[in-house]
C-alpha cells in the first residue's frame, strides 16, 4: 500500500512541480476553448446580425397605397423610382450599394382585389430583387417577405394558427435543456477527458521508459502492480482536472456561442444528485481511459510512438461520443452498460435527459472499475516483462 | 568465509534482428550472451568480473539484479533465488549501472526520500543515512538542485547514493568508473573499499585491469559468455600482471589477437 502512495505522490509532485506542464495541461485547454468559442459566437452574431439603427435602401416601382401604408406603419423608408431606373438599381444591389428593389404590377391593389384564387388564373406577382451575399440586403429581404406574407394572410384570412398569447410549445425548460445537453455534452466530455488522459499518460509511462528511469524503479522491491496502480491513480486525477478545465471553458462560453438561444439553457435544472452521478461516471471513465492509454504507452518505445498508437483509440472514443446525438435517449438494456466507453456515454445521456436508472449507472461504474483493474493487472505484467521494459 | 552469492549455470540468449545479424556477421537468429555461467562470491569481499566488450558482463549483472530473467540456471543471493523470489533479492541488493537513470526533474534530496520510501526505510534511519552519505560525497552542496542541472560526475554520485538508500548487503556495480574523471573515479573506488570494510559484498564488472588489481579480492574472467577462470587475484595472475595474464588467457581461449 505504501508504495502505491509513494508513486502516486511522486507523479503528482512531478506534474504540479512543473509550472509549464500545469499551464499547458490544465489552464490552457479551458482558456483556449473559452476564447475560441466566445470569439466564434461573437463573430457569428456580427456576421449574421444587422445593426439596429440601419436604414435599408429600398427602391419601389409602382408603390400601391396598401403597401405604402404597411411600410409607413412599420417605419420603413423607401424611394419611388420609375421603371426605367430598374436596371440601374439592380446593378446597385448586385454591387451591394442598395439593398432591395420591389416591382409591383400597375394597379396592384385592384388586381389583388379582383383576383379569385379558385379561378386558376395567374395571381398578381411582386418582384423583389435582393442580394443574398449582402448581410443587410438579405435581412431587408427577409423582413419584407414576412411583411408581405402577413399582408396576404390578412386579406384572405380563413383561419388562424396559434394566435393570442397562449404558450403552445409544451416543452418545459427541463426538456429543452435536457435535449440539447444530452446530445452535445457526452461527446464533448469524451473528447475533453480523452485529450486530458492523452496529455499525461504517454509522458509518464513511455517517457519514463524512453529516459531509462523506469528501470531504476524496477530494481526496488516494490510490487509492479503497485507501480501500475500509483501511476494510473495519479494520472487519472491530472486528466480529470484537464477535462474539467475544458468543460468549464465550454460551459462559460456557451451563452456567447449560442447567442440568444442560450437564454433557455440553464444548467441549474439538474439537481445535486444528477451532478454527483455525473461525477462518479466521469471518474470511472477517466480511470478506464487512463488504463487503456497507459497500456498502449507501456507498449510503445517512445512518447511519440505512444501518441501515434493512441490515435485509433481516440477516433473510437470520439465516434462513441457522437452516438449520443442519435438514438433518442439512453439505452435501457443492461448489457449496453457493460461496454467500456459506450456505457459512459449512455450514462451521461441518461443523466442529462433526466432518465437516470441507478442500476444501469451502477453497472457501468462497476464494470469500468473492473476494466481498470484488468488494466492494472496487464500493466503490471508488462512492467515485469524485460522485452517490454527494455525494448529499444 | 560465508558464501553470499552463488550463480548456478546462468544462461541468457537474445534474439537478433536482421540488422544485428548483419552487424555480427552471423546467420544465427539468436546470440548467446551468457553461457552456463557459474561463480561464487563470499561475504565481505570485492568480486570483479573482467571481460572485453560484449562478453556478457552486463547481462550477468542484470540477471543478478532481477532486471532480466535467466533462460536457464539460477542465482542464490543471501538465500533468495533471483528466479523465484525476485522481490526479496531486490531488497537485498544495491544495483548501479549507467542504464538506470534518475528522473532529471527532481532534486537529489527528493529522490533520496522517494527511493527510501520505496525500500520502506524508517524515517529516522533515512535521515541519518542521508546525512552521512550526502556528507561523504559532498551532495549536501547541491541537494536541492535538479538532477538535470548536475554534471556527469555529480549525477553518478547521486545515482550511487540512491542505490544504497536501504543499506544493502550486496552491492552490484556495472562499470562503476566509466565516464568519470580521475578525481570522481577515485572517490568511487575508495568508497567501494569502504563498503568492503563495512562487511558488504561488492560485485563489479569492468574491463579496466588497474581497477581490478586495486580493489578486487577475487576475479572472474568472462569471454564469450563463459567463465574461463575464477579465483583469487593472486591465483589468476600467477606472478604476472593481470593485463599480461588476461591476454594469455584470451589467446588460450579464442586465439591470438589479430
Amino acid at each position: 500500500m505504501n508504495s502505491i502512495l509513494t508513486i502516486f505522490k511522486k507523479e503528482l509532485a512531478r506534474f504540479f512541480g512543473d509550472r509549464r506542464m500545469v499551464l499547458s495541461t490544465i489552464l490552457l485547454p479551458g482558456l483556449l476553448i473559452y476564447v475560441l468559442y466566445t470569439f466564434m459566437g461573437t463573430a457569428m452574431t456580427d456576421m449574421y446580425g444587422v445593426e439596429e439603427d440601419y436604414q435599408a435602401k429600398i427602391s419601389v416601382v409602382n408603390m400601391p397605397a396598401s403597401v405604402q401604408g404597411l411600410l409607413q406603419g412599420a417605419g420603413i423608408g423607401y424611394e419611388d423610382i420609375t421603371p426605367e431606373q430598374e436596371v440601374q438599381v439592380q446593378e446597385e444591389i448586385s454591387n451591394q450599394q442598395a439593398d432591395l428593389l420591389m416591382v409591383f404590377p400597375e394597379d396592384f391593389d385592384q388586381a389583388v382585389a379582383a383576383y379569385d384564387s379558385s379561378s386558376g388564373g395567374t395571381a398578381p406577382n411582386v418582384q423583389v430583387y435582393y442580394n443574398s451575399a449582402g448581410t443587410n440586403s438579405q435581412a431587408t429581404y427577409t423582413m419584407m417577405v414576412q411583411l408581405l406574407d402577413q399582408y396576404e394572410a390578412q386579406m384572405s384570412n380563413k383561419f388562424d394558427l396559434n394566435s393570442g398569447d397562449t404558450v403552445y410549445d409544451l416543452a418545459t425548460e427541463q426538456d429543452t435543456v435536457g435535449s440539447i445537453f444530452s446530445s452535445l455534452l457526452p461527446m464533448l466530455l469524451m473528447i475533453f477527458l480523452f485529450s486530458g488522459c492523452m496529455s499525461v499518460a504517454p509522458e509518464s509511462i513511455s517517457g519514463e521508459k524512453e529516459r531509462g528511469t523506469i528501470a531504476t524503479l524496477l530494481v526496488t522491491p516494490m510490487k509492479r502492480s503497485h507501480l501500475a496502480m500509483g501511476k494510473i491513480g495519479a494520472l487519472a486525477i491530472i486528466a480529470l482536472l484537464s477535462g474539467l478545465s475544458s468543460t468549464l471553458g465550454t460551459i462559460l462560453s456557451l451563452p456567447k456561442l449560442m447567442g440568444a438561444a442560450s437564454d433557455s439553457l440553464d444548467a441549474t435544472v439538474y439537481s445535486v444528485t444528477d451532478y454527483l452521478m455525473l461525477g462518479v461516471v466521469i471518474l470511472s471513465t477517466v480511470l478506464v481511459l487512463v488504463a487503456m492509454i497507459s497500456l498502449i504507452s507501456a507498449f510503445a518505445k517512445t512518447i511519440k510512438e505512444a501518441q501515434t498508437l493512441v490515435m485509433p483509440l481516440m477516433v473510437v472514443a470520439m465516434f462513441v461520443g457522437i452516438t449520443a446525438m442519435f438514438g433518442g435517449g439512453a439505452q435501457t438494456d443492461l448489457y449496453y452498460y457493460l461496454i467500456p466507453l459506450y456505457n459512459s456515454v449512455q450514462c451521461m445521456v441518461a443523466i442529462f435527459s433526466f432518465e437516470i436508472s441507478t442500476t444501469n449507472i451502477l453497472v457501468a461504474v462497476v464494470s469500468n472499475l473492473v476494466y481498470t483493474g484488468l488494466g492494472v493487472f496487464l500493466l503490471a505484467k508488462m512492467f515485469n516483462s524485460e522485452r517490454i521494459v527494455f525494448s529499444k | 568465509m560465508k558464501e553470499i552469492l552463488q550463480a548456478q549455470g546462468l544462461c541468457k540468449t537474445f534474439k537478433l534482428s536482421a540488422k544485428q545479424q548483419k552487424l555480427e556477421k552471423t546467420k544465427s537468429r539468436t546470440k548467446v550472451a551468457v553461457d552456463h555461467l557459474s561463480f561464487t562470491a563470499y561475504e565481505g569481499e570485492i568480486f570483479g568480473l573482467l571481460g572485453p566488450n560484449g562478453a556478457g558482463k552486463t547481462t550477468t549483472l542484470r540477471m543478478l539484479a532481477t532486471l532480466i530473467r535467466p533462460d536457464e540456471g539460477d542465482a542464490i543471493l543471501d538465500g533468495a533465488s533471483v528466479v523465484r523470489e525476485p522481490d526479496k533479492v531486490r531488497g537485498k541488493i544495491g544495483f548501479l549501472t549507467s542504464e538506470l537513470k534518475l528522473e532529471e526533474f527532481f532534486t537529489p534530496n527528493y529522490l533520496y526520500d522517494f527511493f527510501s520510501d520505496l525500500h520502506q526505510v524508517p524515517k529516522e534511519q533515512r535521515e541519518a543515512r542521508k546525512k552521512a552519505l550526502f556528507d561523504r560525497f559532498g551532495i549536501d552542496q547541491f541537494a536541492e538542485v535538479k538532477v538535470a542541472n548536475l554534471s556527469t560526475g555529480m549525477k553518478q554520485k547521486v545515482s550511487l547514493v540512491i542505490s544504497l538508500v536501504h543499506d544493502p548487503k550486496v552491492v552490484i556495480f556495472d562499470e562503476p568508473t566509466n565516464g568519470l574523471d580521475v578525481l570522481t573515479a577515485k572517490v568511487v573506488t575508495d568508497f567501494l573499499l569502504e563498503l568492503k570494510s563495512q562487511g558488504k559484498t561488492v560485485i563489479v564488472s569492468t574491463h579496466i585491469f588497474s581497477l581490478i588489481e586495486k580493489i578486487c579480492d577475487r576475479v572472474g574472467v568472462i569471454i564469450d559468455g563463459k567463465m574461463i577462470v575464477c579465483d583469487t587475484l593472486q591465483a589468476v595472475c600467477a606472478g604476472k600482471s593481470l593485463e599480461d595474464r588476461f591476454f594469455d588467457i584470451y589467446a588460450e581461449t579464442v586465439g591470438e589477437l589479430q
